[in-house]
């Protein structure tokens, strides 16, 4: 690559700047588009696991399963197994765990809850519902109760629940109102409704009632141990890697929110591979587009290219030439194309802020340099086909000597 | 006064086609040229006197002879030697100008000396320039071909061919296109640079007023020399 190449591809555009502006702004485009994919792509991809992660626990550490072990596994003998159905899955000794699981990296919010099913009966109807205790100060760790509460207060008394709207509706509740709850440990119980809340989660609508630690431990028989330990990780995307150190560290089980939610991964998956043949095809529109327009050039350019042919330019030369303009063409265009893709995305809210029915665009996943690295290089593969057919012009046939 | 040949070309033929279509065009040509002769190389239309031209430019090969210069053997250099020994010492002047319409004046006379070096250089530009200030014209310099009269260009179009300060001037009907007057403009210019620089020039023409001012007359006819 010489000066003089450098010089006469500039010369080359700066000559024709009409057909160079268009040349370029078909490459900007390209880029655009690929770039508004990648911050769209990302950005869906930011927005449900935003949704999905944003109300479930990302680590659940619970007993491992007491399922018996088969002793003797003789090939062709018929073994049943019979699960100890006598002990309760709790975690007896679970103070000690917390330190150990709030010191361990990743980790932003650890919540020890008693669980456990019950009936709420309200004249003739009987409803099932999930009971899930929480400790003090404790109970927008997981799901965010204290913003999701659409009527009364998210405080939890001794005597006090809190119940999802699809279930005040169903059983017409209202705050203040006073209902009896039977655990599945036979104890009943009056409660008054502070607060009914909306996840927008159907499940915990419909069924979850959060109450007082101490009152549920009264409730659900269990005098010390917790029926569960709920974590939330950030990134949430590292849980699985974390619930397999706090499985180590601690013994117990411990789940991380992806084994349960494998759709998810496979639709954002589903949705990336898409993303990625649309960005393909702007890059081979730009390729095509630039390949053409340098091919048009070149055969415009024949007898002056088998001039300096004759002049005594090497074939390397007029490689170099054709090229660096192609190339050029590229990288400029897709400049241009990064800056108004940048300009035109910048007003756009957030992710977290993006209202229902607006586009989740993040700004952040333009994928901007891969944007035009990948353009650049594009177009300079585009160039090297034409201009090597530059270089092979044979002098005498172009000069028409 | 003997001086030494820059050139011999000795039994060259050139063929085209194969078989019942072959022709041949150049037919046992033999030729010696001086350092300093001024040739005109005259002949019917259609004797070979272009064809002859573009195998003593190095633009194509010959089918069969001999052919030296400067004690180079070019009949079967390789196409880089060819190349680079055609940037060194060989200048072209065609019928039609060919100026690369992107570059002034200046910037294509320098052309062929950039193509080598592979940059524009001071002393390249000054070069230029005083050729342009031979063929007069110096207040053209900055003027891209389409802003300049035909007989202007085809005087850049000298002026370029010599930047490199050839050994051999090839002119294939340098003057073809121009009227009577430019003609004798760049044949003065031609003559002048003849005198003063030394270079050689065969110059192909259909004008015996051109050819009158040459010192020597290469006839072809039919594909031979029938007088030099
Ligand atoms: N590429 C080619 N293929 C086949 N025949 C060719 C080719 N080039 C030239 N010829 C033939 O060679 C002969 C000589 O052509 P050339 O162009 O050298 O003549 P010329 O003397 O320059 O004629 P003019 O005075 O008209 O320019 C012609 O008969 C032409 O048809
Ligand atoms: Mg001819």
């Amino acid at each position: 690559m010489t000066p003089y190449a450098v010089k006469l591809a500039f010369r080359h555009l700066f000559s024709h700047p009409g057909q160079t502006a268009l040349l370029m702004s078909g490459v900007a485009l390209g880029v655009s588009v690929f770039i508004f994919m990648s911050a769209l792509i990302g950005g869906l991809a930011t927005l449900l696991t935003l949704r999905t992660v944003g109300s479930i626990p990302h680590i659940v550490l619970e007993m491992p399963d007491r399922d018996p072990a088969v002793l003797n596994a003789n090939p062709g003998a018929q073994v049943v197994l019979q699960k100890d159905l006598s002990r309760r899955d709790q975690i007896a000794i679970w103070q000690p765990m917390i330190p150990i699981i709030e010191k361990t990296a990743g980790v932003i919010a650890v919540s020890p809850q008693i669980r456990g099913s019950a009936f709420v009966v309200r004249g003739q109807a009987v409803s099932p519902v999930g009971v899930i205790g929480t400790m003090a100060g404790k109970l927008s760790d997981i799901a965010n109760i204290d913003a999701a509460i659409v009527a009364g207060s998210g405080s939890l008394p001794a005597d006090g629940i809190l119940i999802g709207s699809v279930l005040a509706r169903d059983l017409g509740l209202r705050v203040g109102q006073v209902v009896e709850l039977t655990s599945d440990r036979g104890r009943s119980r009056s409660f008054r409704i502070g607060g009914v809340f909306t996840l927008g989660i159907a499940s915990a609508d419909r069924q979850s009632i959060y109450m007082n630690f101490t009152t549920a431990r009264a409730l659900f028989d269990l005098t010390t141990g917790v029926s569960r330990i709920e974590i939330k990780v950030r990134p949430a995307t590292d849980a699985a890697s974390i619930a397999e150190r706090l499985r180590r560290s601690t013994g117990l089980k411990a789940t991380a929110w992806t084994e349960d939610n494998q759709q998810l991964f496979e639709g954002l998956d589903a949705q990336a591979r898409t993303g990625t043949i649309i960005k393909a095809f702007s890059l081979v529109t730009i390729i095509v587009g630039i390949a053409s327009a340098m091919l048009l050039s070149i055969v415009r350019r024949q007898a002056e290219i088998g001039i300096m042919r004759a002049m005594g330019a090497s074939r390397g030369l007029v490689i170099s030439i054709y090229v660096l303009e192609g190339t050029l063409i590229g990288f400029i265009g897709a400049i241009i194309g990064a800056l108004a893709a940048w300009l035109a995305l910048l007003p756009l809210p957030p992710v977290s802020a993006v209202q229902s029915g607006g586009l989740p665009i993040d700004q952040t996943q333009g994928d901007f340099l891969l944007a035009i690295a990948l353009t650049t290089l594009a177009a300079m593969l585009a160039s090297i086909l034409p201009a090597r057919r530059a270089a092979r012009i044979d002098p005498v046939e172009a000069i028409g000597a | 006064m003997t001086k030494a040949p820059i050139l011999t070309v000795t039994g060259l033929t050139k063929d085209f086609g194969e078989g019942d279509t072959q022709t041949h065009v150049l037919k046992d040509i033999n030729l010696a040229m001086e350092a300093g002769e001024m040739a005109a190389l005259l002949g019917p239309s259609g004797s070979g006197k272009s064809t002859l031209l573009t195998i003593l430019g190095t633009l194509m090969r010959a089918s069969g002879g001999a052919y030296d210069m400067l004690g180079v053997d070019l009949m079967h250099a390789s196409e880089a030697q060819r190349t680079e020994f055609r940037s060194q010492n060989l200048g072209f002047v065609f019928q039609f100008h060919h100026l690369l319409p992107d570059l002034s004046a200046l910037e294509n006379v320098m052309m062929p000396a950039a193509c080598a070096a592979g940059r524009e250089t001071a002393s390249m530009r000054q070069r230029a320039s005083e050729l342009l200030d031979a063929v007069g014209l110096s207040d053209r310099r900055d003027f891209r071909p389409a802003a300049m009269s035909g007989g202007q260009r085809q005087r850049v179009a000298v002026a370029r061919a010599l930047i490199n300060n050839p050994v051999l001037v090839l002119a294939d009907e340098p003057t073809g296109n121009l009227d009577r007057e430019s003609a004798d403009h760049v044949m003065d210019l031609v003559r002048t640079i003849n005198e003063t620089m030394g270079s050689s020039f065969l110059i192909s023409t259909h004008d015996e007023h051109i050819a009158a001012r040459c010192q020597r007359r290469i006839e072809l006819l039919d594909g031979r020399i029938v007088r030099s």
